[in-house]
């Protein structure tokens, strides 16, 4: 639907359907719970601060998870830590999504192996919608993850799946 | 002051004890002391006029996985004589000299004082070494796990070479 | 009338966000006054010393740019050097000139994330942008040397993964140029800011003593009053060679060794860091980056521990070589790690507020802490 700033020239009405227009207001501003675990928070930190602006996509950090749509599981995920990201989860309100940046979250990463604390892969406690490998991945690479969830709310639909 | 001068020191001063100074290792000179005179060797050290280790810069368990293999009378090999250790690191900010000990201990009995009340900085780097090591030390004010959760089983000791990564923790599957 | 009032435990993370990553405190309160705090650590434990007994010595340069995430740089330097000794390796001076332009660029980028969220965290978040967007200035700089822009795995045993680029002595040199006036920026714009500082100035007195007795090292440490600073003290590399001071806490707004004193000890030294950076900069000898580095690390038997002057404190590698390319045994000693167990001494007696004030100004990396 993209910006309707200016593009009309006297006030009007819009005839949209409600699908859309909800679609589009979700994912015009999705707030962030701001929740940072390991070096992939520090990249997160970055992607918010001035260089390259989360803000300008509607992505605001919101501290408490009552009020977030998204979480971002930036960084490894430990057994110790996995309990408290899942009761945050579930403390989200619907509807809510979940970006897992870096391969830590994705599978483990560099500690499959070996990491005897290491969850590999938050998958295995709580749904995932994006995947964004790297490690860490760059700013860049979180906005196109970011891009890609928005890609997704845009193709949601109301009605009732028979 | 030199380590060797350190040992002298400590010698005239511990009669009884035994203090072994290894130094076959190319880079870092160990002074071995026997485990239970650890506290006493410890608060000396930090108080001595000219010595005045005041702080500890490390303290850290070691796994010597050095068991030998032993025949019992009826013939049986079994691994004996394993032991652990503990690393402690000293420094003297005011004289800049340093000196190392260490105390080995049977792997059956990891026993040791702590050396909290000595230097503060110890307390969570023994509970870092009773975690990952199961090195007991005695007297110490809160010795519980710090890393890993407090839930974690017990008896397993991840840095002990013969560690084993448990299949599953509060049902969630830890191997890849 | 009196109000009764009972003590109250207050749990404070790990999900909160001035915890600066995955910390845990439970607050024993009585009201607003904090009567005993009790850090829980281990959030964040990723087996580091369990990773580098299965790995070759070379493979555990990338996990230690893990721990210190803000500071991989310094990491990789630390250990490198200390491998480098078991062995004896001698690295030439164009790998040692390079490692420590880079590694006092690092704890700039360090410094300015300590400085920058500190900032957030009192209810400054100007300070923040404005230091993140020059620390993108740093990170460009590295990124062009070496190709990653947080971990780098850039210094290996015996030398360099990358040589720097032809472009690399300008870009650094006007870096330098941008950024000296910056520094009085932040000063106007935080460091003298009325509000920050009665929320830093006499809040969370370390005494000098207490400090030495609990081993804390760094900026925190320098901050009480100790002029301690393992870059002049027990000198690694080639620092002996530069000539720069160690900036201490004077108490200048309120109590040496109080939060705002820990804070300004940081910038004090990024100024001093800009000072090596320019004398290295233009003596940079030429050579052959990898010229040392050996076909199979294969230390002989051994141990050493090696300690270096990270942003965050002394960084100490405890290695115990058993003839193999596999470390026998790595422990970490990690600054942050030492320096969080003053945290609930420092806490007693202040207001929940304060709490923040006081955690912010002790720059903990909880990767290091948990490792």
């Amino acid at each position: 639907m993209g910006l309707l700033d200016q593009e009309f020239s006297d006030s009007n009405i819009v005839i949209a359907k409600s699908e859309d227009l909800l679609n589009w207001a979700r994912l015009s501003s999705i707030w962030q719970l701001s929740f940072g675990l390991a070096c992939c928070a520090i990249e997160m930190m970055a992607t918010s601060a001035s260089h390259y602006d989360f803000d300008r996509f509607g992505v605001i950090p919101r501290p408490s998870p009552r009020q977030a749509d998204v979480i971002l599981i930036s960084g490894t995920v430990t057994l110790k830590m996995a309990t408290r990201i899942k009761r945050l989860y579930e403390q989200m309100p619907d509807p809510k999504y979940i970006i897992s940046m870096g391969s830590c979250a994705n599978c483990g990463g560099p500690y499959w192996e070996h990491g005897y604390h290491v969850l590999k892969g938050i998958d295995r406690v709580i749904p995932v919608d994006v995947y964004v490998p790297g490690c860490p991945p760059r700013p860049e690479a979180l906005l196109e993850g970011l891009l890609k969830l928005q890609e997704k709310i845009r193709h949601e639909t109301l009605r009732r799946t028979a | 002051m030199t380590p060797e001068e350190t040992l002298e020191i400590l010698k005239n001063k511990f009669p009884d004890s035994e203090f072994t100074y290894d130094n076959e290792l190319p880079v870092d000179a160990y002074i071995i002391v026997n485990p239970k005179d650890l506290l006493d060797v410890c608060f000396f050290l930090r108080d001595e006029e000219n010595l005045q280790f005041d702080t500890l810069m490390n303290l850290s368990g070691v796994d010597d996985n050095n068991a030998t293999k032993v025949k019992d009378e009826e013939g049986n090999e079994k691994l004996e004589g394993r032991t652990l250790s503990v690393y402690y690191h000293l420094h003297s900010m005011k004289f800049d000299h340093k000196f190392y000990l260490k105390v080995s201990l049977p792997i059956e009995k990891p026993e040791v004082e702590s050396v909290e009340s000595v230097w503060k900085c110890a307390d969570w780097h023994e509970r870092e070494a009773y975690d990952m090591f199961g090195i007991i030390f005695l007297n110490h004010p809160n010795l519980i796990r710090i890393l890993l959760p407090y839930d974690w089983e017990d008896g397993s000791y991840p840095l002990r070479k013969d560690f084993e990564t448990p299949e599953f923790y509060n049902g969630m599957k830890i191997p890849y | 009338m009196p109000i009764k009032t009972e003590e109250m435990v207050l749990n404070m993370g790990p999900q909160h966000p001035s915890t600066h990553g995955v910390l845990r405190l439970e607050l024993k309160l009585e009201g607003e006054l904090i009567l005993d705090v009790k850090p829980h650590i281990g959030y964040l434990h990723r087996c580091f010393e369990k990773h580098c007994e299965a790995m070759t010595y070379p493979q555990v340069v990338p996990y230690t740019d893990r721990m210190d995430y803000l500071a991989s740089m310094s990491n990789n330097f630390g250990y490198a050097v200390a491998v480098e000794r078991l062995m004896g390796i001698q690295v030439n001076e164009r790998v040692e000139y390079i490692r420590v332009i880079m590694a006092e660029l690092q704890r700039i980028a360090s410094h300015m994330v300590a400085l920058g969220t500190y900032g957030v965290d009192i209810g400054a978040f100007t300070p923040f942008l404005f230091l993140f967007a020059d620390r993108e200035r740093i990170l460009t700089l590295f990124e062009e040397t070496c190709g990653a822009r947080l971990l780098y795995n850039y210094m290996w045993v015996g030398g360099l993964s990358h040589d720097i680029h032809p472009d690399f002595v300008r870009k650094t040199k006007d870096f330098v140029q941008y950024f000296r006036p910056k520094i009085d920026e932040l000063n106007n714009l935080l460091s003298y800011n009325k509000i920050f500082v009665e929320r830093t100035a006499n809040i969370g007195i370390l005494p000098a003593d207490v400090a030495i007795n609990y081993g804390i090292t760094g900026p925190i440490l320098r901050a009480s009053g100790v002029k301690w600073d393992l870059r002049k003290n027990d000198p690694y590399s080639i620092y002996d060679r530069f000539d720069f001071d160690i900036p201490v806490g004077e108490g200048l707004k309120g109590t040496v060794g109080d939060c705002w004193d820990r804070y300004y000890v940081r910038v004090l030294e990024m100024v001093e860091s800009l000072k090596i950076i320019e004398q290295a900069i233009d003596n940079i000898p030429e050579g052959d980056v990898q010229e040392a580095v050996p076909k199979r690390v294969k230390p002989p038997k051994g141990s050493i521990y090696a300690r270096f002057e990270n942003p965050k404190g002394e960084l100490g590698y405890f290695i115990i070589s058993d003839g193999s390319v596999n470390p026998f045994r790595v422990k970490v000693r990690a600054p942050s790690f030492v320096n969080m167990e003053v945290f609930g001494e420092l806490c007693k007696g202040h207001f929940v507020a304060d709490v923040i004030s006081i955690l912010g100004s002790m720059d903990v990396v909880l990767g290091e802490i948990d490792r």
